[in-house]
């Protein structure tokens, strides 16, 4: 498990790792934590010229109340998400899903910023972030720019993220009153979701006054379940209607077959675990 | 008195060193001038190869040399198959590096040999070799049709069949009485998916060519049969190679091999003259170490309206894979003695055929047979409970061997001595809840609740201690099944214990000191066992089918006597009494009748000074012992396991596990309770997580552990584990082995308990491994058949 030779930057501000960026060509890769990029190097499936590392860059690390919204560093840990009281107290969402990413090595060594660029449709983070209507803000050699999480995740392992570009931070709202719950569904503890469902809750009295709803790996991308906020919104606080909701779960879906399940199972996972999602973010 | 060691919860001694990171695996061995291989690998499950041009890859910075198949054609030999079980068996040739074509996807098609590792790895994808792809064969019911060949030159894919019939063996009757007369007759087909073994430390093989002998080190379960097989298969004086297992991070049966790989790296060492290193990645591994299981069983059992199995026919197809590996076209026949498992139905039929297919070659995994055997027995004895409308506790009480029958003769031949088939399940019974169980699975069945309970068995026996040599020889087996050991007595008192059994994570180190400390009536602490080096430990059969304990403990037992013989001459003389007046208890030789008496210790330095010995004594108590065992060992007990399946996702967990194992005189409670724990572990893999997947040009999908999915502790419950203790009577010490129980027990009992859960609703059987989807299918197509509600 040798990697191809690479050359290999570590900056110590985002301003130099863009001078670094700018100067490396477009064969690089960054480095934000490691736990996809290493492995795919050591099997070669990629072998970047460079690989600029973005472990020494304090600024990118850690967790800021912003006024209305938090505002997460790139290169905070999964761990730090799962942990951090700034989370657990506004978007409860993010702490719940980061706390089921891979083992607790891979949560202290992987980070938001890096599992959210890598975009893999069965990663646990890209889904809370949609549900949670985040903002990425991204430094590039022209300055800074913000882009909505509904424009960030543009298929497989793809965003907006342009060459030269780095992911900075993420801006996520504040949920006061809602509840939260990260449904995610696998064969083993470490394995990626084969579904998983974010959903965010407010009830008003016995009635569903506001619902959001991600889904991961039912499509190239994180997905918001569209008709079943709309179905739940207004709707009585009860399982029925819940669980009648739901069975929209999967429309506008496109998920893969694999090893783990064919796409009926898929979009047949995504109803039930939305179901299971809301209730649990309801306090059902 | 002293504390007995036999029986003792130690901690295992060699622990420290293995969790603190003093270990001494092979691929930490670094020599000076040390040169590193890298494997050119076919990317093809079947192909010829046209041409290899590796003149990029020699120029590579850092490459010594490329080795292909044709340059070292007249050295390379064929990887051995030690148990051609019939004379007509046919068997491809099977070359280390390919020389003409490939038959699997990830065979060795050259070798890079350079100064680095990296720069080996690098120059792999230099090589230019050049393919025309054949059509591949992946499917042994394929593969029975002889349409597409997995090698065309053998001009069959069937290696052989071989049988056994109680009738014509004289051991039962004849299993058509059985079936024409059947009143109830259940037939049934299961798979044994093909599985990966997975151990925790790839192999890695450093050899060093610059000495007098050629010392191979490598990550083995035998180095003492690698000692020879290399030197017969590279044509190499086998008093040329000293063989070195150093500290081995597991092997299940995946170690139980002579490796391409292994070859390979003894080649490169002769040819460049300089010490060698390989060490596979684990994707190598996975693809190209050899699979286990991989059967399809036809199996069909007779049986009365009571419920007494009256016959038992099996067709077995076994996928060899590529090639025939050591002991490859044997593994099913270490399942036919064990179809009848605990019970005394009179007649029994098994035909296996053996097939070629281009997969990578299986071999023995942890039970290597008998798992594959004890799942279909007692997966039959399920579905013949539900065809009667009985409880599967019962139909197993009306057909199991009773306490008082031992020792049976079974209707496979075997004697089996000893057991107590009663007493296990009544234990396991009572600590599980049955009948608290069965209410609440009737409750839940009744409210229709989406999680469903069920309940499932395995009462299991398998056959350890592997093995009688004249029933080897019988089996047409190229070996014997001994084990040998010496215990030497150290000028100091201090006792040095060699074995020829290969521990590879088992606790010998820690069991053979119990051992020899009890008998000799030494402290624990003042034994040391040395083994896995064929200079020290001369003689050996290593390690494999739970016959550590059971063989290599005996032969270790048998020469610690002889000590104690040699010793009360030397004390007899000293103490100037007849050696008849001699007694030896806790370590003390003393004159019956008087207080004289002086220790092991004072005459172990009499022995080394050797001033004043009896007349024509050798002065040293070292013995040598080879313990050759009268029969195979019987390990049995009862598995219970409560599984819970969520309707609506397919899910299935596992709510309670209760195993009571009866493993004969137990040496150390606690390394019991490991190899239980990781058995369990295992066979629970098969029933719920593990499958080798290919495609259908034959590459493995499962080639990480991304895909080929492992459990780790989060996935397994809390085990219930307890014994029962019925002594072997084969052994001077009654213990019948715990390496592969766990294992074999644990598949049928999971796959029993899923679909006693949803049996109510119409599913009559789920292909391992029972993965939610193949659940939930399952569960919708019993919807659309109309499934009993």
């Amino acid at each position: 498990m040798i990697p191809s030779a690479f050359d290999y930057a570590a900056p110590a501000t985002v301003a130099e790792a863009l001078g670094v960026l700018a100067d490396a060509g477009d064969d690089v890769k960054l480095l934000a934590g490691g736990q996809s990029l290493i492995p795919v190097m050591k099997l070669r499936l990629a072998d970047p010229a460079m690989v600029v590392d973005l472990g020494r860059i304090g600024e990118l690390s850690g967790v800021r109340d912003d006024g209305d919204a938090l505002l997460i560093g790139a290169m905070t840990t999964h761990h730090q998400i799962a942990t951090d009281p700034l989370i657990a107290e506004h978007v409860p969402l993010l702490a719940k899903a980061a706390a089921t990413v891979a083992d607790p090595q891979v949560r202290h060594r992987g980070t938001f910023g890096g599992a959210l660029v890598h975009a893999d449709p069965a990663g646990d983070m890209p889904a809370p972030v949609l549900a949670a209507d985040a903002t990425f803000i991204l430094a590039g050699p022209n300055g800074e720019r913000r882009v909505a999480a509904a424009d960030f995740f543009q298929g497989y392992f793809t965003t907006a993220v342009d060459d030269g570009e780095i992911l900075t931070h993420v801006r996520v709202p504040k949920y006061a009153g809602w509840g939260a719950h990260y449904e995610k569904f696998t064969r083993v503890a470490q394995q990626w979701s084969i579904v998983a469902v974010a959903a965010m809750v407010r009830v008003d009295g016995g009635t569903i006054a506001e619902v959001r709803i991600g889904l991961t790996n039912m499509a190239s991308t994180p997905l918001r379940a569209t008709a079943v906020e709309q179905a739940l919104v207004g709707a009585p606080l009860t399982r029925e209607s819940i669980a009648t909701a739901s069975a929209h779960a999967a429309e506008g879906t496109d998920p893969a077959s694999d090893l783990n399940g064919d796409a009926a199972y898929r979009r047949h996972l995504a109803e039930v675990l939305t179901k299971r999602a809301v209730i649990a973010a309801a306090g059902l | 008195m002293t504390i007995a060691e036999v029986g003792r919860a130690r901690l295992r001694k060699e622990d420290a060193h293995l969790i603190t990171g003093r270990s001494r695996y092979t691929d930490n061995m670094t020599l000076p001038g040390m040169l590193h291989l890298a494997m050119v690998r076919s990317p093809f499950a079947h192909a010829k190869i046209t041409s290899i041009d590796a003149s990029a890859a020699k120029s590579s910075p850092g490459v010594v040399a490329v080795l292909t198949g044709a340059d070292v054609a007249a050295q390379q030999g064929s990887l051995p198959n030690a148990w051609p079980i019939t004379p007509e068996q046919k068997a491809p040739a099977h070359p280390a590096i390919a020389v003409d074509a490939v038959a699997f996807a990830g065979e060795v098609v050259a070798c890079i040999i350079a100064r680095s590792a990296a720069a080996a790895r690098d120059a792999v994808e230099l090589v230019d070799v050049s393919y025309e792809e054949l059509p591949v064969v992946l499917d042994l019911e394929e593969a029975l049709k002889d349409e597409v060949l997995a090698h065309p030159d053998l001009g069959t894919n069937k290696s052989a069949t071989w049988i056994f019939d109680s009738g014509e063996a004289g051991t039962g009757k004849a299993i058509s009485e059985a079936l024409e007369g059947a009143e109830v007759l259940i037939e049934r087909t299961f798979y044994q998916q093909r599985l990966i073994p997975a151990f925790m430390e790839p192999r890695s093989t450093v050899v060093d060519p610059t000495g007098e002998q050629i010392t191979v080190w490598s990550a083995t379960q035998i180095p003492h049969i690698l000692r020879l097989m290399l030197a017969l298969t590279l044509g190499i004086p086998e008093s040329k190679v000293r063989v070195i297992a150093p500290d081995v991070g597991g092997g299940f049966g995946g170690k139980l091999q002579v490796t391409p790989e292994e070859a390979i790296t003894v080649l490169a060492a002769r040819h460049t003259g300089k010490p060698c290193k390989y060490t596979e990645t684990r994707s190598e591994s996975l693809m190209a170490a050899h699979h286990g299981r991989a059967q399809v069983q036809k199996v069909k059992l007779s049986a009365t309206k009571e419920g007494i199995v009256t016959g038992l026919d099996v067709h077995l197809l076994a996928d060899m894979g590529a090639y025939l590996g050591l002991v490859t076209s044997g593994v099913p026949i270490l399942g036919a003695f064990m179809y009848n498992s605990i019970y005394k139905f009179p007649a029994y039929r098994f035909e296996c055929t053996n097939l070629f297919t281009n997969k990578a070659w299986t071999d023995a995994y942890r039970g290597a047979g008998r798992p594959e055997a004890t799942f279909a027995i007692e997966r039959l004895m399920d579905e013949l409970a539900v065809e009667l409308g009985i409880d599967p506790l019962e139909v197993r009480k009306k057909n199991w061997i009773t306490h008082e029958e031992f020792p049976f003769t079974t209707v496979a031949g075997l004697e089996y001595d000893s057991g107590n088939y009663e007493a296990a399940t009544a234990k396991a019974v009572e600590l599980f809840g049955y009948d608290e169980l069965r209410a609440e699975q009737a409750l839940r069945r009744e409210a229709n609740d989406p999680v469903q309970l069920g309940i499932g068995i395995s009462t299991f026996t398998e056959m350890c201690g592997l093995a009688p040599s004249r029933v080897l020889g019988a089996l047409s087996y190229a070996a014997g099944g001994w084990e040998h050991a010496q215990v030497r007595v150290l000028p100091t008192g201090n006792i040095e214990v060699v074995t020829g059994s290969s521990a590879h994570g088992q606790g010998h180190e820690t069991a053979w000191s119990q051992l020899v400390a009890d008998r000799l009536g030494v402290p624990f602490e003042n034994v040391e066992v040395l083994h896995g080096d064929t200079q020290t430990s001369q003689r050996g059969l290593d390690t494999y089918g739970s016959r550590s304990l059971t063989v290599g403990g005996m032969a270790v037992l048998a020469a610690a006597d002889k000590v104690i013989e040699k010793a009360k001459v030397v004390a007899a003389h000293m103490m100037e009494a007849s050696e008849e007046d001699i007694e030896f208890t806790e370590g003390k030789f003393s004159v019956k009748g008087t207080d004289q008496s002086t220790a092991l210790g004072e005459i172990a330095f009499a022995a080394f000074s050797a001033h004043n010995l009896p007349d024509g004594f050798e002065p040293n108590l070292d013995s040598d012992a080879t313990f050759d065992p009268q029969n195979f060992s019987f390990p049995h007990g009862t598995h219970l396991a409560a599984m819970e399946v969520d309707t609506e996702t397919g899910q299935v967990t596992i709510r309670k596990y209760v195993c009571v194992d009866d493993v004969g005189v137990v040496v150390n409670p606690l390394i019991v309770e490991g190899q239980v724990h990781g058995g369990l572990a295992q066979g629970i893999a098969q029933a719920l997580y593990e499958e080798a997947v290919h495609d259908d040009a034959g590459t493995l999908v499962t080639g990480s552990f991304v895909d080929y999915l492992v459990p780790s502790a989060p996935d397994l419950p809390h085990f219930t584990t307890a014994r029962t203790e019925t002594p072997s009577t084969t052994n001077q010490l009654g213990a019948k082995g715990v390496g592969e129980a766990g294992t074999i027990a644990s598949t049928p009992a999971i796959v029993n308990g899923v679909l006693d859960a949803v049996r109510h609703l119409g599913v009559t059987d789920i292909k391992m491994p029972c993965t939610p989807s193949r659940v939930w299918a399952a569960l919708e197509e019993a919807k659309t058949t109309g499934g009993v509600q």
